[in-house]
């Protein structure tokens, strides 16, 4: 499944590939796409954990950057 | 401003008058420091609190951390105001930062106003407005005067002229009757119109549109690839630097401890990549949307940045360098034959065929035939038509079937298809029909040529003489005839093989492998077709060649900031290392560094999205 996200606030490029990276690392993620310039997140993983990770990319939101926020 | 960003603005003034305040005052010791902390804890202690999360996290080589550890090694060394300034400059860079992105993304969605809100559906005889996605292929929808044009269809009745400039960059208004196909995101101007539905809204060209530039940003180009790559070890580096130059020269006789630690801290301020990592997208994201603004779609700041740096130019001649409607080119009427007798008799046997040939020539001859006065019409199949006219026996074809008929054509070299015609056994001329070149294709290539292209390419089916013609007028450096559609690609690939950067442009019709093949694909005249939209890197949304030298030139200016950015932030960075190292940059040096070369390389960025003066 691949789905598109809205952020909120997210103003820097290097916290942008941060969040990106770190998300990636995540289990049963294929590919996941954090764009500060058009505030949006495309995720690509199993459908099986994928209302897991999208609670785990929201954290790892908070915990790199306290002033972004993942609407899901 | 976002709330946020006043919130920021008003901490940002709040602790700059604090700072000011305290400066001048006579106080020492523990006073002095505590009259300091003050606007220093105002600014930044959401950057320490920040900080202090990190550390918890494990997360060392964070911005926020090396910023909090310099400003409060400044406080350690007894440099009260430049601490405070540090952290009070750093926090005008996240401010300005975050403006000038804000500033950037809403230009680009001013752009996307092409999103239409609604529809005015009908249904049961009853108008209904509904979201575009609502909308089935098929049904009717009304769009009135200043409206914009919801979902692709024909008009089925009214008439209007729309604006397609969203779409094109052309603002010149396009009439449009019934039986025209109108495309979203176009504003209808004068006259309501309804229209019948042909494509659902995520279909449609205005939806196509959006998602293409939306997801332009992250096809990354080759520069934005090594700067992240150059981010990921330059913070590192940097801060292990400044241990290193903290702990080693005070081993050294002579040097004392405070003197290197506060040179150490000098690295830190200047520790962050973030010029780079937020200038360098943003030019990007500027140059693809600058030019979508004038009907110039790029898929991907990698297409931008090989579109910069293409040396040969191919195209496909039929649709792109020609305008795909045959005409009468020329015609040679043998001795004692008006030019008139020529075409009737041509219009004649022409008259029932519906070759696009047929209809070039019914076009050149302005009497009109009365079908009545034709009968017996035949076809030879390859060669030509017979038919007998008012009682003589014309035949219109190639020279075999002059031949045939035992008459002598004349010799034509003219370029173009050659159609011979005899009347009874005599020989009345022959008329060229050809595609006629588009009117701003000679100066749409010497632009070309201008800008350092060196190798022009023209593929074709011609024949060889016709092609040569063709090439030559337009001053093409070389052209590729009697070429089958699959023999384009390996046209194509054996140009690749010579190493220059390589552009394909094509109209979009049958050409997707070659699209695909060359180093960047130009699709043209893209307005309402998907397949192009698909296989193309960049997207030409009108039919002038003139669009390709800009969009050319366009991807340069953007490739050119993206440059000097790089160069300029590195440059500055560098120095300053060297300096501080030295000990000849002070604490405000290191700001300058920071944050300075920050908000240079943002404006210089924001260049990238404003269209130069043509």
């Amino acid at each position: 499944m691949k789905k598109t996200y809205r952020i909120e606030d997210l103003d820097c490029a290097h916290c942008a590939a941060k969040i990106e990276d770190a998300i990636s690392r995540l289990d049963g993620v294929t590919s996941v796409r954090v764009n500060f310039l058009t505030q949006k997140m495309t995720l690509e993983a199993d459908d099986r954990v994928f209302p897991a990770l999208l609670k785990e990319a929201a954290r790892i939101f908070a915990s790199v950057e306290p002033d972004s926020r993942l609407i899901l | 401003m976002t709330r946020r960003q006043k919130k920021a603005a008003w901490r940002i003034a709040a602790a700059a008058v604090l700072l000011a305040a305290a400066w001048p005052l006579p106080l020492h010791g523990p006073a002095r420091l505590a009259a300091f902390l003050i606007p220093y804890a105002v600014v930044g202690w959401d950057v320490l609190k920040n900080a202090g999360r990190n550390i918890v996290h494990g997360r060392v080589f964070d911005e926020k951390l090396l910023m909090a550890i310099a400003t409060i090694g400044a406080f350690a060394t007894g440099e009260y105001p430049e601490a405070v300034a540090v952290m009070l400059f750093y926090q005008v860079g996240e401010l300005f930062q975050s403006i000038a992105v804000g500033r950037s993304r809403k230009s680009i969605a001013e752009l996307m106003e092409l999103r239409p809100d609604y529809a005015n559906v009908l249904r049961d005889g009853q108008e209904l407005r509904v979201d575009p996605d609502e909308v089935s292929i098929g049904e009717r929808i009304v769009v009135r005067p200043g409206e914009r044009v919801p979902l692709d269809g024909t008009i089925v009745e009214g008439a209007t002229a729309v604006d397609a400039s969203a779409l094109t960059g052309e603002s010149m208004p396009l009439d449009k009757n019934v039986g025209d196909a109108l495309v979203s995101g176009s504003v209808n101007l004068t006259g309501a119109v309804t229209v019948q539905v042909e494509r659902v809204f995520s279909e449609s060209t205005a939806a196509k549109i959006l998602e293409l530039v939306e997801s332009a940003s992250e096809k990354k180009a080759r520069a934005e690839r090594f700067i992240t790559r150059f981010a990921r070890w330059y913070t590192p580096a940097v801060v292990i630097a400044a241990v290193l130059l903290c702990v080693v020269p005070p081993l050294f006789p002579g040097q004392t401890w405070r003197v290197w630690f506060s040179r150490a801290l000098i690295f830190l301020v200047v520790s962050c990549p973030c010029a780079l990592v937020i200038s360098i997208p943003l030019s990007f994201f500027g140059g693809i949307g600058g030019a979508s603004r004038r009907g110039i779609l790029m898929k991907g700041a990698g297409d931008l940045e090989t579109l910069a740096g293409v040396r040969t130019v191919v195209f496909d001649k039929t649709g792109t360098l020609t305008t795909g409607r045959f005409a009468v080119t020329g015609r040679f009427p043998a001795g004692g034959v008006t030019e008139t007798e020529l075409l009737e008799a041509a219009a004649a046997a022409e008259r029932f065929s519906n070759h696009p040939i047929a209809a070039a020539v019914l076009q050149a001859c302005q009497s009109g035939i009365d079908p009545a006065r034709l009968k017996h019409a035949r076809a030879h199949t390859g060669h030509g038509v017979e038919v007998c006219f008012d009682g003589r026996r014309i035949f219109a074809g190639n020279a075999g079937l002059m031949m045939q008929i035992g008459v002598t054509p004349a010799e034509c070299t003219e370029p173009g298809t050659v159609l011979h015609i005899a009347s009874d056994g005599r020989y009345l001329g022959c008329i060229v029909v050809s595609d006629t070149c588009k009117a701003e294709a000679v100066e749409a290539i010497a632009a070309l040529n201008r800008l350092g292209v060196t190798k022009t390419v023209m593929l074709t089916g011609d024949r060889r003489n016709a092609a040569e013609a063709v090439a030559q007028r337009l001053g093409l450096t070389e052209f590729r005839a009697e070429l089958l559609p699959a023999d384009k690609v390996d046209a194509v690939e054996s140009l690749l093989r010579e190493g220059q950067p390589l552009a394909f442009v094509g109209d979009g019709v049958n050409d997707a492998p070659v699209l695909a093949r060359a180093d960047v694909g130009v699709a043209m005249g893209a307005l309402g077709s998907d397949a192009a939209i698909e296989a193309a890197d960049v997207v030409l949304m009108d039919d002038s060649l003139l669009k390709l030298p800009e969009a050319i030139m366009l991807a340069r200016r953007t490739m050119r900031i993206v440059r000097q950015n790089i160069l300029f932030a590195l440059a500055v960075k560098a120095l300053v290392l060297l300096l501080g190292a030295l000990g000849m940059a002070s604490m405000w040096t290191a700001v300058f560094a920071d944050v300075g070369v920050m908000v240079l390389a943002i404006l210089n960025a924001m260049r990238a999205l404003r269209a130069p003066k043509r």
